[in-house]
């Protein structure tokens, strides 16, 4: 340049300031008691836990303890509401109550979604335009099926099954209960739901959604508690239908202890996702699809794309690219506008996480981390990716349920299809390629119960999501998510 | 060239954009933001009706950005037609800002390559530090890549010791791919700046056309080590939005393009709109645009 342009003296290094969604709005309530039959009550051992936000280990609020006697309590209140109420209304009635609840949670967005990422670390651009967004969707998505079930199954009529207890899982936790209450609910089923341990609170704000949409008292039970809870929930003799998001491990005991009981079940589980970039692809797109694939939620996904299949012509650009987007990846403070990965969800996960990090290094596989700072205090880890890896390696066969990619190269279709395949999961994937026949071709060979062409993580409620194999069985969302909720006669 | 061909996914481009523009400036990294925005700004003159009292008027403007904020950097350039140029460079004289002129029959470049090449060496005897020059898109369209890639070259050796920006007019480009192809060729023929857009055809500079010009300048970098500029232009009016391109630049290409050396923004009317977020910073208040001088 001919002359030296003046720049004055600004910083050369621009970085963003802090920008948080404030809390001031926010109320926590700080002793939950359990919701039983539209009233809030303390538990009858007089127990509560704490739970806390993962991100600075502050404490947030108590919880109640539910113990046998409490499921049982909240099991015959839904029996009540079932019988004297909730099976007998007219279906456009029914719909209207769940229109309200959606259309209640859409008012309180805000607030839910403070609430979703200080109770379970997620940051708060996720929780304000992901998960909060969908949750509404899902209850005005089956608000509208409650009074045209019999288009639904044609020539058939659709009763409810009675009570169900749900079980759901900490990632999404006020979008997985939205994803089993309002199928349960449109189709006439009353509920019995346990959150996870760790994240209770938007749960139990629903409740109070719930009693101010004026809902007939015991149609939604909601009682928190660990895995004695839930067991007693699933043992419960005048349970009907168990829906259950979690772990394989306990998506078998459940398997298990319903066995021979008449007890109808769906069980969504866990996954370790083949994510298949091809030379063809659009490669900087793909390389956001991956980075979304297995880093959004922290990796708490269950059809996160854990497994990486490049081809290899394109492999060392893809890698390369990929470990210069981590870079840009801001890890910190999950209530910051700015922020893309917030806090592991507890220390119990992180633990998992490092130990299946520890593992992958031990077996030989070359890590690379983002060199992104760690807050001192909470939970958390970098992104983490490993190369050097192949279908025999623990980090490839296992979920890990974290921020960690194991990255495989491949060279023919049938070679990546085959390794795609070689898993006991099956409950989602994902395809790149700018070749439409391709995309036919890999999908139909994938046995998975979702498969992403172009794109990774999306998620409506009118599209069916559930597992082949160890990945589960039955479907939640669209047409399909009301089958497990009714018997057809 | 590549090993590979670039194909680019535009719903996937257009998220990826809508995810970097979802990004929060408050504070000081606004304040930083928009003074780095008006460093970084060719203000622009190309009409028709240009006269030599509003190119002197511009070029005061340039220097002058608003005094009554001492510390305010100027703008990088000021950006007019080639007979303007011997104008211009004398009104910025004792300046550090530098002259760029259009050139190669800007803005449809419907010409022959002899004229254009003396039109060029024309403009840098005048004094233009910066060239800025059109591709031949209907080469271009129909795949006579070679002939433009030719003609930038000989287009740069015409422009000697002044940097060569080449405008891809991304709008008669259509495809994301096209923009992908044309930004690869010009920088392999000896660009020092790759342009969107002349700001005579809509649409212009348009986020994800800027997104998949940044990341083939990414990618030429690693390959070759050279940095290569990047100057969108046209339709960048408001501050808001020139922010959100440094966003898109510090994560696509990082720190080292934050500079004037190897950003621009070609615009007529953000420099005002960036100077009133500048005064509204400092004093919590919007003034009325009469406070901002129009030249």
């Amino acid at each position: 340049m001919n002359k030296k342009i003046n720049k004055s003296d600004f910083k050369t290094d621009w970085s963003y300031s802090p920008a948080p969604e404030s809390t001031d709005h926010i109320k926590i309530v700080k002793k939950n008691d359990l919701f039983i039959n539209g009233k809030f009550m303390p538990p009858e051992k007089g127990k509560y836990f704490k739970t806390i936000n993962p991100a600075n280990e502050q404490k947030l609020a108590d919880v109640a303890e539910a113990d046998k006697s409490d499921v049982d309590k909240a099991v015959k209140a839904a029996r009540k509401a079932y019988d004297k109420v909730w099976s007998k209304m007219d279906p456009s009635e029914r719909g209207k109550y769940i229109y309200r609840i959606a259309r209640l949670i859409q008012e309180r967005a805000r607030e839910f979604s403070v609430i979703e990422t200080m109770d379970g670390g997620k940051p708060i651009r996720e929780s304000r335009d992901i998960d909060i967004p969908l949750v509404s969707a899902h209850f005005f998505y089956y608000a509208g099926w409650a009074d045209k079930l019999s288009y639904a199954f044609p020539g058939k009529q659709a009763k409810p099954i009675g009570v169900a207890g749900q079980i759901i899982p900490w990632n999404f936790p006020l979008l997985m209960a939205a994803w089993k209450l309002a199928p349960a609910l449109a189709t006439g089923n009353t509920v019995v739901l346990k959150p996870a341990e760790t994240t209770p609170l938007t749960a139990m704000k629903l409740a109070e959604i719930i009693q101010e949409a004026d809902l007939p008292p015991g149609v939604v039970n909601i009682i928190n508690g660990d895995g004695k809870t839930g067991r007693a929930i699933v043992e419960h003799e005048d349970i009907n239908k168990i829906a259950f998001t979690g772990s394989t491990d306990v998506g078998k005991m459940i398997m298990k202890s319903v066995a021979g009981t008449g007890k109808k079940y769906t069980l969504e589980l866990g996954g370790k996702a083949a994510n298949i970039i091809f030379e063809d692809a659009a490669i900087d797109q793909a390389v956001e699809g991956i980075i979304d694939g297995i880093f959004f939620n922290q990796g708490h996904v269950c059809c996160a794309g854990s497994r990486l299949f490049v081809q290899e012509s394109v492999a060392d650009t893809v890698i390369s690219k990929l470990k210069d987007r981590m870079e840009s990846l801001i890890v910190g403070d999950p209530l910051d506008k700015n922020t893309d990965i917030g806090a592991i969800n507890s220390k119990m996960q992180l633990e998992k996480i490092k130990m299946y990090v520890d593992i992958g290094q031990k077996e030989g596989g070359s890590v690379h981390q983002s060199s992104c700072g760690l807050p001192e205090k909470g939970y958390w880890h970098a992104p983490t990716l490993f190369t050097d890896v192949s279908q025999s390696h623990r980090i490839v066969q296992e979920e890990i349920f974290g921020p960690v990619l194991a990255i495989q190269t491949f060279r023919t279709v049938d070679e990546v299809i085959a390794k795609a395949n070689n898993t006991p999961f099956g409950l989602s994937g994902g395809v790149w390629t700018d070749k439409g026949s391709k995309i036919f071709q890999v999908s139909k060979s994938i046995r998975a119960g979702v498969l992403w062409a172009n794109t990774f993580n999306k998620f409506d409620p009118t599209s069916p999501f559930g597992g082949y194999k160890e990945s589960g069985m039955g479907r939640e969302g669209g047409l399909e998510g009301l089958m497990p909720y009714v018997n057809l006669v | 060239m590549e090993t590979f061909i670039h194909r680019i996914d535009q719903v996937g481009a257009q998220e990826r954009v809508s995810r970097l523009f979802s990004r929060s400036i408050k504070k000081e990294s606004k304040i930083d933001a928009l003074n780095t925005v008006l460093s970084m700004i060719d203000l622009t003159t190309l009409e028709g009706k240009d006269s030599p009292g509003k190119v002197k008027q511009l070029c005061y403007k340039a220097a002058h950005l608003h005094d009554q904020f001492p510390n305010l950097p100027s703008v990088a350039a000021i950006c007019v037609y080639p007979t303007m140029v011997p104008i211009a460079k004398k009104a910025l004289e004792n300046t550090n800002i530098n002259v760029a002129s259009v050139a190669t029959a800007f803005p449809a470049g419907m010409t022959s390559l002899e004229y254009k090449l003396e039109e060029v060496k024309r403009v840098v005897v005048d004094g233009a530090d910066e060239v800025d020059m059109v591709i031949s898109r209907g080469k271009f369209l129909r795949g006579e890549y070679n002939y433009v890639s030719d003609e930038i070259s000989l287009v740069k050796e015409a422009c000697g010791q002044a940097h060569l920006k080449v405008i891809l007019e991304t709008g008669e480009l259509v495809t994301l791919d096209n923009v992908r192809l044309a930004s690869d060729l010009a920088m392999e023929a000896g660009a020092d700046f790759i342009k969107t857009s002349t700001g005579k055809v809509s649409p212009a500079a348009t986020p994800p056309v800027v997104l998949i010009m940044l990341e083939a300048i990414r990618d030429y970098y690693k390959k070759t080590g050279k940095k290569i500029g990047m100057k969108p232009a046209g339709g960048i009016s408001k501050a808001k939005l020139a922010i959100q391109y440094l966003v898109m630049i510090k994560e696509t290409l990082g720190q080292d393009w934050l500079d004037a050396d190897l950003f621009r923004f070609g615009a007529s009317s953000l420099a005002n709109d960036v100077l009133m977020q500048i005064v509204k910073q400092s004093t919590g208040v919007y003034q009325s645009a009469n406070y901002f001088s129009i030249d």
